[in-house]
């Protein structure tokens, strides 16, 4: 990093002898990752439009597969690398622990905390204090693909996950699609997000009072024989066990399945001509309940971002988070990843041509379960990847995985 | 008086070069002994220090998880380095003979070492793909295959598939040593041997084995070494699934130190990978050093 920054203002230098240039006189370096939600371009153009209205600022932007952007984000921080980092919900517990983000609380005032969605704001709050602006506000919808479901004689996408398999199965037994179910469950945050989903439909905790692990009785535990079950009766595509979100998108939009869960980004991508064999044919409802217990279900899948506490420009980078974060931005890029403000639900230019997807979203946000808030996330969650998958490969029943899982994580607290 | 001055000499000269080593490696080991025995986070180490004793080692040699990482490695090693040697000397012996295209050949062996292997591991996963693989294409329309399948999302097959990337890229470096090594072996030596009555089998034992036998355990050395080590192509393909069945113990390490946090324990973890190949190293050592002897 430093030697590319040597380089750079070598080569800069050279250009200001010419008389050509104008250096930057700040250079922020900003972490985003590369996988669902805004595109490279988007970032790419909002970061354009920044520096054109903040002269004598600079931004370095780098984008990462999420799986990257945990480990980056801390082991940067020895380095001081980043300015400006995009930070998953279920970080900010531990980067509190060990201070790594800025508390920025006294730069967030009233007004703007009444006017952004109550869901986005535990993306980036931990106890009472708030590390950073909420950016993504998501989760996961049902995309079901119209004609398939037509074709089997449904008018109708399902609003409860066993009608999701009924459906499924009958769009398997017409042969209008082999496996009308994808997921991404590999071993990865992906799967579990997708667990979650299921887990707070069918009514399951993952902690219980005392925060002991819960996952193992329960909505937890018929979620997972859920997934199993799906994997059993053919509907669901073996291969979801290796697929992440874009595995999934890609076999959606090439009209290999019928169903398929997913980002908001799928939305208009799966129904964009240039992406997508099924252009136009794509639905989106929020995820299925549970009869009895729940009418839909979502996982909070927000990002955040964050000034890592070692930044040595923290008012750049606030000010290019605002930029970032404002209505005025994220409405104008709302097709990808719909924005963090309650007036941009009922603005025309955002709801426009994605009435479905709005729709869907105000829905689905208002009913996200979080994953667990714990300090030790990332390790639980590993542990049950491992457990979701022992159970999906068949090398052990649902019960036994999670009961193993439950007990090893019982261990680390 | 003389030897004693020359030895003086000698130190003088190669004390820069000692102190570089002791600044480069010296002080890390040493640091990376000391944390192995405390519980020091990744960040804000000095907040977290306490010293623990041997504490990580008896948790590391305890968790099934990690030995079980020993165990992924151990089959990565044995099997890929195997593999390497096997083809790399049949590969060598066919280079080595007179033919037209022989030397475009043994250029095009380069090119599998020239990759990065975060490239050779992207392009592995698409010939593997279950959807659209090239593998799953040819073994279908070779007709032993009924449907197409998932290769890496299977523990059965996953680390396999993933030796067969690895072999690929790192079979030419063993052909270009042994290549190298046959120009060495006199030709009349099998023509005398063929006049003996010695088949082409006998030939290979009895001379080009021999004969090669000492760079050939060079490269033996260095491919275990890298092979006990590897992280990339298994970060790249599998990140330690399906079930944690392709999990190795460089990146057992990383997810403890660097995932996790726990730089106490992850030395600790690593020191004992250091350990392991400490011993196949001296092994080797041993093994060449009889050879050079006899």
């Amino acid at each position: 990093m430093k030697i590319k920054n040597v380089l750079k203002s070598a080569v800069f230098g050279i250009f200001a002898v010419s008389g050509a240039a104008h250096a930057a006189d700040v250079t922020l370096n900003a972490l985003f990752m590369a996988q669902a939600a805004y595109s490279e371009d988007d970032i790419r153009n909002m970061t354009a439009d920044f520096k054109a209205a903040n002269p004598g600022v600079d931004v370095n932007v780098e984008l990462v597969p999420y799986e990257a952007l945990h480990d980056k984000i801390v082991l940067s921080q020895s380095a001081n690398g980043y300015d400006v980092v995009l930070y998953d919900v279920i970080w900010p517990a531990e980067f509190a622990q060990y201070k790594l983000l800025e508390d920025v609380s006294d730069r967030i005032d009233e007004k703007t905390r009444e006017a952004v969605l109550k869901g986005a704001w535990t993306t980036v709050e931990y106890d009472g204090k708030y590390y950073g602006m909420p950016w993504i506000a998501d989760t996961k919808f049902l995309f079901y693909n119209k004609d398939m479901l037509k074709k089997a004689g449904f008018d109708t996408p399902p609003t409860t996950w066993e009608e999701l398999e009924t459906q499924a199965k009958a769009i398997k037994d017409k042969g209008i699609v082999d496996y009308p179910l994808v997921w991404s469950w590999s071993q990865s945050e992906a799967a579990i997000c997708d667990y979650t989903t299921i887990l707070s439909a069918m009514g399951g905790k993952f902690l219980d009072a005392d925060g002991k692990p819960a996952f193992n009785t329960g909505g937890g535990l018929k979620a997972l024989q859920y997934m199993v079950g799906t994997l059993d009766d053919g509907v669901t595509n073996p291969n979801s066990r290796e697929y992440a979100e874009e595995d999934v998108r890609r076999v959606f939009s090439s009209g290999q399945a019928a169903f398929a869960l997913n980002w908001g980004y799928m939305y208009n991508l799966a129904n964009d001509p240039a992406e997508s064999q099924v252009a136009g044919n794509v639905g989106i409802v929020p995820a299925p309940g549970a009869k009895g217990i729940s009418k839909a279900s979502a996982v909070n899948g927000s990002m955040g971002l964050g000034i890592p506490s070692k930044s040595t420009h923290k008012e750049e980078a606030w000010k290019y988070i605002q930029f970032l974060t404002s209505e005025k931005v994220q409405n104008k890029y709302a097709r990808l990843s719909l924005p963090i403000w309650k007036a941009s639900y009922s603005d025309p230019d955002v709801i426009k041509g994605q009435e479905p997807f709005v729709n869907a979203a105000k829905t689905s946000l208002a009913v996200m379960a979080p994953r667990p808030t714990m300090a030790a996330y990332q390790e639980a969650s590993a542990v049950l990847q491992e457990a979701l998958q022992n159970a999906m490969l068949g090398t052990s029943s649902p019960a036994d995985a999670l009961d193993e899982a439950a007990k090893t994580i019982s261990d680390m607290q | 008086m003389i030897t004693h001055r020359k030895t003086v000499t000698a130190w003088l000269l190669l004390t820069p070069m000692i102190v570089m080593i002791l600044g480069v490696s010296g002080y890390p080991l040493i640091k990376t002994i000391y944390f192995s025995m405390t519980g020091a986070k990744l960040v804000a180490p000095d907040l977290t220090d306490s010293w623990v004793w041997f504490h990580n080692y008896v948790r590391a040699l305890s968790s099934a998880n990690f030995r079980e990482a020993i165990w992924h490695t151990t089959y990565f090693a044995v099997i890929s380095v195997g593999a390497e040697v096997v083809i790399g000397v049949m590969v060598a012996l066919l280079l080595n003979e007179v033919f037209v295209g022989r030397t475009l050949l043994r250029a095009m062996l380069i090119l599998p070492l020239a990759l990065p292997t975060v490239v050779n591991a992207m392009m592995w996963r698409l010939i593997y793909n279950p959807d659209f693989g090239a593998l799953n294409a040819l073994l279908v329309q070779l007709g032993m295959l009924d449907a197409y399948r998932s290769w890496l999302g299977d523990p059965a097959t996953a680390l396999d598939m993933v030796i067969i990337a690895d072999v690929w890229k790192n079979f030419p470096l063993v052909a270009l040593i042994a290549l190298a090594a046959l120009q060495t072996v006199p030709r009349d030596l099998y023509e005398a041997a063929t006049l003996d009555g010695a088949g082409m089998w006998n030939r290979f034992w009895r001379i080009t084995l021999p004969a090669i036998m000492g760079p050939l355990s060079v490269a033996l050395v260095l491919r275990t070494i890298e092979a006990f080590k590897v992280f990339d192509i298994i970060y790249v393909m599998t990140r330690g699934g399906p079930a944690s069945s392709t999990k190795t113990v460089s990146f057992y390490v990383y997810q403890e130190a660097f995932a996790y946090m726990r730089v106490g324990s992850g030395a600790s973890y690593a020191l004992i990978v250091v350990l392991i190949s400490a011993c196949l190293i001296a092994g080797y050592m041993y093994l060449i050093r009889k050879h050079g002897e006899a």
